[in-house]
């Protein structure tokens, strides 16, 4: 039993509404209790920032794409070498990290949970061979279901209880945490050289649109009562004028919001918030989104900041990735994975001279500032498609400091700069709100409930950072606030000491979240029985492998973390 | 100052040079000189394990380095260097002055592959041999030499000046393929002969064959018909074909192609 106590620190913990109180957190082997005995070892706190562990609800950190991402790029890896050290292996940066540099990169930055959000089912076991390669950090990945040929057949033919079952199936057979959707319809259609345009497109073959996609699956995730709601990255993607796409899939699934939860997540928001008719005339639609999230309710955000710098874009939005390789002439790979859905990876280089560029970057931060709930928007940059993670504590800092903006709109594309809507925005996040955007939110919209918070119960995942609210004004002194935040004074992972000023002391290796849905009733069960012997007959029909050699067996994972759900069916 | 390094034996492992630069050089001591990290195969040594090392600080000369012996299998000699001077009595090892901003090296043998990649200034003369991609990119990127001077007397490898954005290749023997391949800027001089396919998706830039070469690529269109091109300031007799390209890529790059070395271009004179 080992036991410890972090006294004295200014505690920010906003799911259990402690915003800055001194106080001591005690924590018993991994989870965090109400008294420890004199003896626990002590962390030393005092005038010093205690947060609950960072969440990332979105950072494509394993699988298929980052990997193939990793083999396009060396010249990516040779500017960012990490030497091995006693406690730690080596590895290669830049924007596509190897795995165990992507653990200790987030785990110094006082990151604990890290969401994967996207993965070909088919390529699932790829995705959790790297993710049980990636240490310091619990992770979870989200299947790719908003394209799958089985799904869409049962939206087709109405068939809402067989859906629900065969995504039960598929959740656990990929042992997956979340339902993604991406771009709908328009993956199916890119396999015939095709796209949607629209919410009321036709996908061809299949007769249905976009909107019966999203609707469909965002009722079969209510039914099957999963942890977090459906995920989704809209169509038009990228384009100019997509704002309006953005606003109609959150409203195509306004009546399906029960008592004020969120039923739906729109991630990289930015990337859909284009005002304007061609990119010469981009302008911000941050302000019609951020005006809609804050009269409603059903739905989360996060944003996809963009940083300057040279990253790697990759979606599994095929038709979106083609458009990015036509737009820069970069080197490119882009794929169709049978029946399920499409990828694409081109490398791309944000530039503050660009207006479309720069713009972009002000976009995700109107969107942060102007939504009033904290709650309702997280911050991310899509990594590494907006940026890559470790430029987080940059981002922090223009969240809470209006200066540190200033700074940055100072030296913008001339254009963009004029266009920004950031002159007339004085918010500035206290760290309480960038709690709630850095990890209670986070933990919140995944439903993680031993996440995100500090109080009984919950997983001792602690991040403390170095800086002093008493005395210092974080708005003005954002540049230590920064280095702070880029290397924590502690990273507590499960009652262990793993960071200590900013270096890796301890290597260890979290779990892996997926969900476990349990059939309330009888009927239901049969309802799954039959889905079995369907996809058994489908499997024959549709895919290059065998039903047996599809599911991936819990043992497969390094450290297996089922979620149990009962479904309301 | 001039500080020489003798081989203590004959090597026969890849050993890693970055620290053999007039920059990490400057202002040390023999002693420091010495004690330098150097890696050998697998093993973590200091320059003074690998070479006797001779200070002599009497001459007013920059900062040089010399070199007295075979180090083919030293690579990285002149990383990054910004100055002084490097001179290697044998042949030198591969990346050779890769990325180097400023001073000049001189090999009086053979040279391995990758020299001067992604050099932004200063020169490289190699009396012998050189590998392949000579003023290229690092692999994966589009950024290949920037400015500076390569001068190889001898024969030079395949994908010669890859992304090449500017400076001077000049090659007084032989070219493998794709010299000039991606190339952006800059110009590429061949003596001798070329085994073809010189410019494949170079988008801006000049080539010189001056030798037979053994094919222009189809996406290449004939503009003209020039007596002389210059070259660094220098003059270089022709008549040259004057080739335009790579249409494939929208290129603007120029080819030039000796005429009497290659009577087989002549059907292209048609088209003028």
């Amino acid at each position: 039993m080992t036991e410890l106590i972090v006294k004295n620190g200014f505690v920010y913990d906003p799911l259990n509404r402690i915003d800055g109180e001194k106080m001591d957190i005690c924590i018993r082997d991994k989870k965090i209790v109400k008294s420890v005995k004199d003896k626990a070892k002590v962390v030393d706190a005092s005038g010093m920032v205690v947060m609950p562990g960072g969440v990332d609800i979105h950072s494509h950190i394993a699988g298929g794409e980052v990997d193939t991402g990793r083999l396009l790029r060396p010249e990516d890896h040779v500017k960012d070498v990490e030497v091995k050290t006693a406690v730690t292996r080596s590895g290669v940066g830049f924007s596509i990290p190897s795995t165990f540099t992507t653990g200790y990169r987030y785990s110094k930055m006082g990151y604990t949970t890290v969401m994967n959000p996207s993965t070909p089912p088919l390529q699932a076991r790829h995705t959790h061979e790297e993710l049980a390669d990636t240490p310091m950090i619990d992770k979870g990945t989200y299947p790719l279901l908003g394209d799958w040929w089985i799904s869409l057949e049962h939206i087709r033919d109405g068939l809402l209880e067989e859906n629900a079952a065969h995504i039960a199936w598929m959740l656990k057979a990929a042992r997956g945490y979340a339902i993604k959707i991406v771009n709908p319809g328009g993956l199916e259609a890119w396999g015939f050289g095709r796209n949607v345009h629209s919410l009321d497109d036709v996908v061809p073959n299949f007769g249905i649109t976009p909107r019966e996609i999203v609707r469909g699956l965002c009722k079969v995730n209510t039914m099957l009562n999963l942890p977090h709601t459906i995920h989704v990255h809209t169509n038009n993607l990228g384009q100019p004028g997509n704002y309006v796409t953005a606003l109609e899939t959150m409203k195509c699934v306004e009546d399906l919001a029960r008592e004020d939860r969120p039923v739906l997540h729109i991630t990289h928001i930015q990337f859909c918030a284009f005002k304007g008719e061609d990119w010469a005339r981009l302008k911000s639609g941050a302000e019609d989104i951020a005006n809609y999230v804050n009269n409603h309710n059903h739905v989360t955000l996060d944003v996809g900041q963009v940083v300057f710098a040279d990253t790697t874009t990759m979606t599994a939005d095929g038709p979106f990735q083609f458009g990015l390789y036509h737009l820069t002439g970069n080197k490119w790979v882009n794929h169709d994975v049978e029946t399920e859905t499409s990828g694409g990876i081109v490398p791309f280089t944000y530039k503050r001279s660009s207006s479309v560029h720069a713009t972009q970057w002000s976009i995700a931060l109107e969107i942060m500032l102007l939504i009033k709930d904290p709650w309702k928007v997280l911050m991310t940059t899509d990594h590494p498609n907006a940026g890559p993670f470790f430029y987080y504590p940059k981002i922090m800092a223009w969240y809470i400091s209006k200066r540190a903006r200033e700074n940055v709109l100072k030296k913008i594309n001339k254009r963009a700069r004029k266009k920004s809507l950031l002159p007339s925005i004085d918010r500035e996040l206290s760290l309480y709100e960038l709690a709630i955007v850095t990890r209670a939110g986070q933990a919140k919209a995944l439903g993680l409930k031993d996440k995100g918070h500090l109080g009984v119960g919950a997983d001792a995942d602690i991040a403390i950072y170095n800086i002093n609210p008493e005395r210092v004004d974080p708005s003005k002194k954002f540049v230590s606030a920064r280095k702070a935040f880029d290397r924590a004074a502690y990273t507590i992972k499960d009652g262990e000491i793993v960071v200590k000023d900013g270096e890796i002391v301890k290597q260890v290796f979290g779990k892996t979240y997926w969900v476990d849905v349990e059939c309330a009733r009888n009927h239901c069960r049969k309802t799954r029985a039959r889905a079995n012997d369907n996809i058994k007959k489908k499997f024959k029909d549709y895919w290059t492998v065998e039903y047996e050699n599809y599911p991936i067996r819990e043992g497969f994972l390094h450290s297996s973390a089922p979620v149990a759900v009962k479904a309301e069916i | 100052m001039v500080i020489t390094l003798i081989p203590k034996r004959v090597f026969k492992f890849p050993i890693e040079g970055k620290n053999i630069s007039p920059d990490v050089f400057a202002k040390k001591s023999a002693k420091k000189i010495a004690a330098l990290e150097m890696w050998e195969g697998n093993r973590k040594l200091s320059i003074g394990d690998l070479f006797d090392i001779k200070v002599d600080s009497s001459s007013s000369e920059e900062l040089t380095i010399k070199i007295e012996g075979n180090v083919g299998k030293v690579r990285n000699i002149g990383f990054r260097m910004s100055m002084g001077q490097v001179i290697v009595d044998g042949d030198a090892g591969m990346h050779l002055g890769e990325g180097m901003s400023g001073g000049s090296i001189v090999v009086a043998g053979n040279a391995g592959s990758w020299a001067g990649s992604q050099m932004k200034e200063g020169t490289i003369e190699i009396k012998g041999n050189a590998g392949d991609y000579i003023g290229a990119a690092y692999r994966g990127s589009t950024k290949g030499m920037k400015g500076g001077k390569v001068i190889i007397h001898g024969n030079a490898g395949h994908e010669v000046g890859c992304y090449m954005n500017g400076g001077l290749i000049k090659i007084l023997g032989d070219v493998g393929i794709f010299a000039g391949i991606h190339m952006v800027n800059g110009t590429i001089f061949v003596q001798g002969t070329s085994q073809g396919r010189a410019g494949a998706q170079m988008t801006n830039g000049k080539i010189i064959l001056a030798g037979h070469s053994e094919d222009v690529m189809p996406s290449f269109t004939i503009e003209d018909i020039k007596a002389k091109v210059k070259v660094d300031g220098e003059k270089i007799e022709g008549p040259f074909y004057r080739f335009t390209g790579d249409l494939a890529d929208k290129g603007k790059g120029k080819l030039y192609v000796s005429k009497t070395k290659n009577p087989y271009l002549k059907s292209y004179e048609k088209y003028l």
